[in-house]
């Protein structure tokens, strides 16, 4: 008798239990989002979770964006476009490349570099800026000049008055730029050598101040959790600070991981970045984030995550550090791989004109992939307000193929949204529709 | 393979296998000493090299354990201690194969079950290389 009584309480509970989940589940987004995510316990079994992006072509079909918004291809057959920049006159500089080579210093770097390698493009980079014009204002770029070349993977692009600035991998440069101008009159000038041994994550990421007196460039670590020693993470996983005038440098914020955006608040001139956190503590875990960068602020690499969250894996450890490390804005979801930040504008229209755009490339550290899209987080009063709302998807598709991944994404004034994609090679603009 | 050969002339291994059984030894042994080195200096130069020695040690240990299968072909192999020395090679190449992939997990993640299995697929390749050279009678190894 008291069996079958036992059992009925334990399946009612559980019944209620999916029901109650059920409930709740419209109204609440991953755990891992937001300005105060759950932080699971850490975990890695004997292999760590994969799953690659299987790649597929366009065809007819095309990423989705919300109602009363359209999406076109404003540029293909790109080789590797990454981070775009709207210039004033309206035309728009893409740089194209690959960069890294980081050696393969264990089996395993043999092993997982060839398999993380079938989630890319094949296409080789083009080391190259290109620059797309719309003459007549119709959404269509029909122009299409190279406007440098010869470039070491550039990434990062700033324009300060009429000097274009460009984040090499291994180098800041600069170009002469007069409006109009869609070829570079010269080879570029050295401002300054950024740090580029080894290179495991390689991209420079760059945006000006608001005062034109300095540019940001970010910096990633030379590992994902100093299994390259941590000799080779001297100098990166960090923020500079560069004079424009003089090309000096100092360490902006540190213990940024990978900050492989950067932009800055129109209203308050503010740093922000978004940050890809380490892998192999589990599927949700840490988040990527999104952040304003404090000046003379750790953010935990490799120490901690998420603020004091100590990492095991790191050693020597660092009390210290770790009680110094400052917790970040706001978690955009664990391995989204955050790769493009952007605020948005008024003429980007309705709920999406306060905020910030933020271009995910997606996992590969997750049985069930995330990311693959471009969200909006929406801003109140200057801070992040609210959960993010999908703004471009649909590059990951239902049946499992992958047809695009979102890097760079750069807002023009005029209203459009620009979206680097450097799996299909394709420049993408969203705009509200006519 | 050396069906010209009387087996029975030969000592209590073939040359060959008592090559890949002595590399497989020193390889397992090499990834132990390297792992220490880990262990107390944090320098993960040491963790690479274990990666790289257990990797080579499934090679070589690996024919090895191809070869010992193949033996078993050989009636007058299947005996109590050829069996032991095939079981223990087994042993030895599955746990290095676990080690790798301990071994794979990025810097400190790997202490201390590197250091552990390091220490038991050591134990284990120094048995089977003693059954192999000095408790095996002549003509029961290829």
């Amino acid at each position: 008798m008291k069996r079958p009584a036992l059992w009925s309480v334990i399946g009612s509970s559980v019944l209620l239990a999916a029901c109650s989940n059920d409930a709740n589940l419209p109204q609440q987004g991953p755990a891992d989002v937001g300005p105060q995510p759950v932080l699971p316990k850490q975990q890695r079994g004997l292999l760590p979770s994969m799953t690659i992006a299987n790649p597929a072509q366009w065809g007819e079909q095309r990423p989705t964006v919300p109602q009363g918004y359209v999406i076109a291809a404003i540029a293909t057959d790109l080789r590797i476009p990454r981070q775009s920049l709207v210039l004033p006159n309206g035309d728009i500089l893409v740089a194209e490349g690959k960069g890294g080579g980081a050696p393969k210093l264990t089996p395993k770097d043999v092993i997982a570099g060839y398999i993380k390698a079938q989630g890319n493009s094949s296409v080789k980079g083009g080391d190259r800026l290109t620059l797309l014009r719309d003459g007549n204002g119709d959404g269509i770029y029909e122009n299409r000049t190279v406007f440098a070349e010869n470039l070491n993977a550039p990434y990062g692009l700033a324009l300060i008055g009429n000097q274009l600035y460009v984040a090499n991998q291994d180098a800041l440069v600069r170009f002469d730029y007069v409006d109009g101008q869609t070829r570079a009159t010269a080879a570029p000038v050295k401002v300054t050598d950024l740090p580029s041994q080894i290179n495991h994550h390689w991209t420079k990421a760059l945006t000006a101040s608001a005062d034109g007196r300095f540019l940001y460039v970010g910096i990633g670590s030379n590992s994902n959790i100093t299994e390259r020693g941590m000799i080779a993470e001297v100098g990166r996983a960090m923020v500079w600070q560069v004079d424009v005038q003089t090309g000096a440098h100092r360490p902006y914020a540190t213990g940024l991981r990978n900050p492989t955006a950067l932009t800055i608040q129109p209203a308050t001139g503010q740093l922000w970045a978004v940050v890809n956190e380490r892998d192999e503590l589990g599927p949700d875990l840490p988040p990527d984030y999104l952040t304003s960068v404090r000046e003379g602020g750790f953010y935990g690499w490799p120490y901690s995550y998420w603020g004091r969250n100590v990492d095991p894996r790191v050693r020597p450890q660092d009390a210290q550090k770790v009680a110094a490390a400052l917790v970040p804005d706001y978690a955009l979801g664990s391995h989204v791989a955050a790769l493009g930040v952007a605020f948005s504008l008024p003429a980007m229209g309705g709920e999406f004109a306060d905020g910030v755009f933020v271009g995910m490339h997606g996992s590969w550290n997750r049985e069930k992939p995330v990311g693959y899209k471009v969200v909006f987080v929406p801003f109140r009063e200057g801070r992040p307000a609210g959960a993010p709302v999908d703004f471009v998807s649909g590059f990951l598709g239902t049946d499992g193929k992958t047809r695009g991944r979102p890097v760079g994404v750069s807002v023009d004034p005029r209203g459009a949204l620009i979206v680097a994609d450097d799996l299909s090679n394709t420049l993408w603009r969203v705009t509200p529709a006519p | 393979m050396d069906a010209t050969i009387d087996r029975r002339r030969q000592g209590p291994l073939h040359p060959v296998n008592a090559f890949l059984l002595s590399a497989t030894v020193t390889l397992f042994l090499g990834a132990l000493l390297s792992d220490m080195a880990y262990a107390t200096s944090y320098q993960v130069q040491w963790t690479n090299f274990a990666s790289w020695l257990i990797a080579a040690g499934l090679v070589f240990g690996g024919v090895l354990l191809v070869l010992a299968l193949v033996g078993l072909r050989h009636p007058d192999r299947r005996v109590r201690r050829y069996l032991l020395y095939v079981l223990i090679l087994l042993a030895t190449w599955v746990l290095g194969f676990i080690n790798a992939l301990i071994h794979a997990k990025d810097a400190w993640a790997v202490m201390p079950e590197a250091l552990i299995l390091s220490v038991i697929v050591s134990l284990f390749a120094g048995a089977a290389a003693w059954l192999g050279l000095f408790k095996l009678r002549a003509g029961e190894l290829a």
